[in-house]
């Protein structure tokens, strides 16, 4: 991109800032993140473009496919959900039942929503039974408007070679508040460090990035931060940078 | 006036108002003489602050070859370095040290800020963790713009320090 | 003896056998970070490593930037590997956006990346080769890169910031008669860094420094979640070009290396191994590319996604680089999530370092084909 073109991009940035908070707090209502319960299928279709789009007519052959707790309107403009990874979704609800929501399901990738008191033994599960034996990355992501912090781990595995294109990413969240006091505050999680070894530094960066305690953390020290940082987790979104 | 203090008790007198006679006389050749031996042989210390780095690595290497123009290749003790060249970024948990490098440094020294992060904060100018420019930790004597500088453009700002190395006075 | 001493000349026992010593960040072999080492005598107790010395924001300063003004400083962490750092964001910015790639600028983007993977593999060798005292390993790599570079400079315009990779394809087709100067610079680079072996990795100097030191079993290599080279030593066979190929890898022809012994010589082997079966992908690319063609999709100013959540990866010069992209129907990205090799990489220090002598310490540090800048962002 020349020069020119993202000196006015920012210009337009700049006008499209201001009501920006505003904005998204109105409109909060109708773009529920990343839609919990069902596995939403306008995603989809978004991101597989060289599918066609066909019209929602044919609706009701394929739902058997995935009858449970989806909207049957929703399932309609997709071919099908990609097979293996469905069968390792069921296997984690079947097992767990409604304290495990698939978010998503695509092309190589699974994402299952669980509330923090079930994570690890959910962890647990994924570890032991389908054989994810690390985590890629743990990003933390705040959502104001719904007052919690997500912590997503994505999970991958090196010794299962069915496995090695997927990356399960494993979502929870904890509850967010608004002055925070990383570390004493009640926006903690339970550490899978005792599960997958590979998050601890992850952890770590969470914890300074966005405030969440890690319980059972063998250290929650500060990583990426100057020691003397003093200001609020600089991830969170009410962390303003000078200028913007 | 100067017979009056060769007496035993006003020796460090004399001597001492010897020295300053002797350094006027002598103090212009012979603080070219200084710079000039000094200008030639710059040792930078090895202090890597951000990915600038890569591009002094380069300059060091054999196709642009610093040392060709008395710039030695970065080396590992500062108290043998009169030069520092603050390879980019200096983030906030880094200045401390950079400054505390820069303090340990015997005198003469001078710096050369690489880089459009060193200068002014560069990209990073937003950035919540970076210092807009080195300025306010240390005094810099040459600014080598770009992101990163070509090799070329550290070696320009290089021999723009020799030369302002030449006109000093000498320390 | 000592105890009919008078009271003045007694001397209290301090238990002295441990020493914390700092090791950087001002120190020539730690790089941009400082490693906190315990000794006793001459040998590692315990090692905490302390990066952050050039973490910059890069995640928060993308969430203020549009997905096209996000690519110059998203490239910034590795500027020597900025194809390959981009590569995944561009993925997942495809993803978002729902754009499909043009067949040729798919073969641009991996003979980019390649030569890209050579450019940084070469570096990290000259570093390794002078911090092990190899001078002529300093010398030879950072003289063959720029070979390497030149090319690089013909295609993009840069010597190692290139802001190649857009969302949509590439920045601009490759120069007039690209093709014959490729090969000839990379068959001349291949033989080059053939000859690497005779200096470097047969040289019994640096057998004897590297073998048997920071041996990593494939057992914790895979628990803690290692990556690139630090996994492929230690015997798994995991490299994201074949497990998970992403623009045109599958129709190349390659293959990935994989040793066993796990150790630092191992370690410092794979990436020069794989140099070498860059070059092969290359010269497979150059001959299938189509000759011409679109290279880029046309974007709108203010590209804008809908409600998705990506995760895409690649195989960098230091092991698998994932990006995860949230948007918000914005048109900037409601967070971006950097998953760097050295900074998965990072946490099998302690474990490497431990029981090793001090001498041996950048030995195995600048095995772990680790760059302070990327693992910090």
């Amino acid at each position: 991109m020349s020069s020119s073109d993202t000196t006015e991009t920012n210009t337009k940035k700049k006008r499209t800032r201001k009501p920006r908070t505003t904005k998204s707090k109105t409109k909060k209502p109708e773009e529920t993140t990343p839609a919990p319960a069902e596995i939403t299928t306008p995603e989809t279709s978004t991101l597989v473009p060289s599918e066609p789009e066909p019209a929602p007519a044919p609706v009701e052959e394929i739902v058997p496919e995935t009858e449970e707790k989806v909207e049957t309107e929703d399932v309609a403009p997709q071919v099908e959900l990609p097979k293996f990874e469905k069968s390792l979704a069921d296997k984690v609800t079947q097992k767990f039942g409604s304290k495990a929501e698939v978010a998503y399901i695509k092309q190589n990738r699974i994402r299952i929503n669980v509330k923090k008191e079930d994570i690890k033994d959910v962890a647990s599960y994924i570890r032991d039974e389908l054989n994810f034996d690390h985590a890629e990355s743990v990003s933390g992501v705040d959502y104001p408007d719904e007052n919690k912090i997500e912590a997503v781990y994505h999970l991958g595995s090196y010794t299962d070679p069915e496995l090695s294109k997927q990356i399960l990413a494993l979502a929870t969240s904890a509850p967010r508040e608004e002055n925070p006091n990383p570390g004493r505050d009640s926006t903690r999680l339970p550490s899978l460090r005792d599960v997958f070894y590979s998050v601890e530094f992850h952890e770590r960066e969470c914890f300074e990035m966005l405030g969440v305690y890690f319980d059972d953390h063998p250290d929650n020290r500060r990583l990426l931060l100057p020691e003397d940082w003093a200001d609020i987790p600089p991830l969170r979104k009410d962390f303003d940078i000078k200028g913007r | 006036m100067l017979k009056e203090l060769v007496t035993p008790h006003g020796v460090n007198a004399f001597v001492g108002k010897l020295g300053d006679i002797l350094v006027k006389a002598i103090d212009e050749p012979l603080g070219y003489a200084i710079n000039w031996s000094r200008l030639w042989s710059l040792w930078p210390v090895h202090i890597e602050t951000a990915c600038c780095s890569v591009e002094f690595g380069a300059a060091s290497g054999p196709r642009y070859d610093v040392e060709r123009f008395g710039i030695i290749e970065a080396f590992g003790s500062l108290r043998q370095c009169d030069l520092v060249v603050v390879q980019g970024t200096i983030t906030r948990k880094m200045a401390p040290r950079l400054r505390l490098v820069y303090d340990q440094m015997p005198e003469p020294k001078y710096v050369i800020a690489m880089g459009a992060c060193a200068i002014t904060g560069g990209l990073y100018f937003d950035s919540y963790n970076v210092l807009p420019g080195i300025d306010g930790v240390i005094p810099v004597d040459v600014y080598v713009p770009g992101c990163p500088p070509r090799p070329e453009t550290l070696i320009q700002g290089c021999m723009l320090l020799q030369e302002k190395i030449k006109r000093m006075k000498a320390r | 003896m000592t105890a009919q001493l008078p009271p003045g000349l007694q001397l209290e026992k301090v238990d002295e056998r441990i020493m914390t010593l700092n090791v950087g960040p001002q120190h020539p072999g730690s790089g941009h970070m400082r490693l906190i080492v315990q000794v006793d005598g001459d040998y590692i107790v315990a090692c905490d490593p302390d990066p952050g010395y050039v973490h910059r924001g890069e995640e928060k300063m993308a969430e203020y930037r549009n997905y096209i003004t996000n690519i110059p400083h998203l490239e910034r962490p590795v500027i020597h590997d900025s194809c390959n750092i981009l590569y995944p964001y561009c993925l997942a910015v495809e993803e978002i956006l729902g754009l499909e790639v043009p067949e040729r600028a798919k073969y641009v983007r991996v003979i980019a990346s390649e030569l890209n993977r050579c450019v940084y593999t070469m570096y990290w060798l000259a570093i390794y080769g002078i911090f092990l005292g190899h001078s002529t390993m300093f010398m030879w790599p950072a003289g063959d890169r720029e070979l390497l570079i030149d090319l690089l400079e013909k295609i993009t315009g840069a010597r190692v910031t290139h802001a190649y990779f857009v969302p949509g394809g590439i920045r601009n087709d490759l120069p007039a008669n690209f093709e014959d100067v490729c090969l000839r610079q990379v068959n001349y680079f291949e033989k080059r860094i053939k000859e690497y072996a005779d200096i470097f990795y047969d040289n019994p100097i640096l057998i004897s420094r590297t073998e048997n030191t920071g041996i990593l079993s494939r057992q914790d290599a895979i628990r803690l979640g290692t990556t690139g080279s630090v996994l492929r030593a230690s015997g798994v066979d995991f490299d994201i070009r074949k497990k998970e190929p992403y623009d045109v890898y599958e129709n190349l022809d390659f293959q990935t290396n994989v040793l066993q012994s796990g150790d630092s010589y191992a370690r410092s082997k794979i990436p020069w191994l794989d140099m070498l079966e860059s070059c092969r992908i290359i010269r497979d690319a150059l001959k299938k590319m189509p000759k011409s063609g679109a290279v880029r999709v046309k974007l709108k100013p203010n590209p804008k996604g809908g409600d998705v959540e990506v995760y895409r990866r690649v195989e960098s010069g230091r092991g698998a680089l994932g990006m995860h992209v949230i948007s918000k129907s914005k048109p900037e990205p409601y967070r971006v999530k950097i998953s760097v090799g050295s900074f998965r990489n990072l946490i099998c220090m302690p474990y490497l370092l431990r029981g090793e002598k001090l001498g041996n310490m950048p030995a195995v540090y600048w095995s772990l084909n680790y760059w302070p800048v990327e693992a910090d962002r």
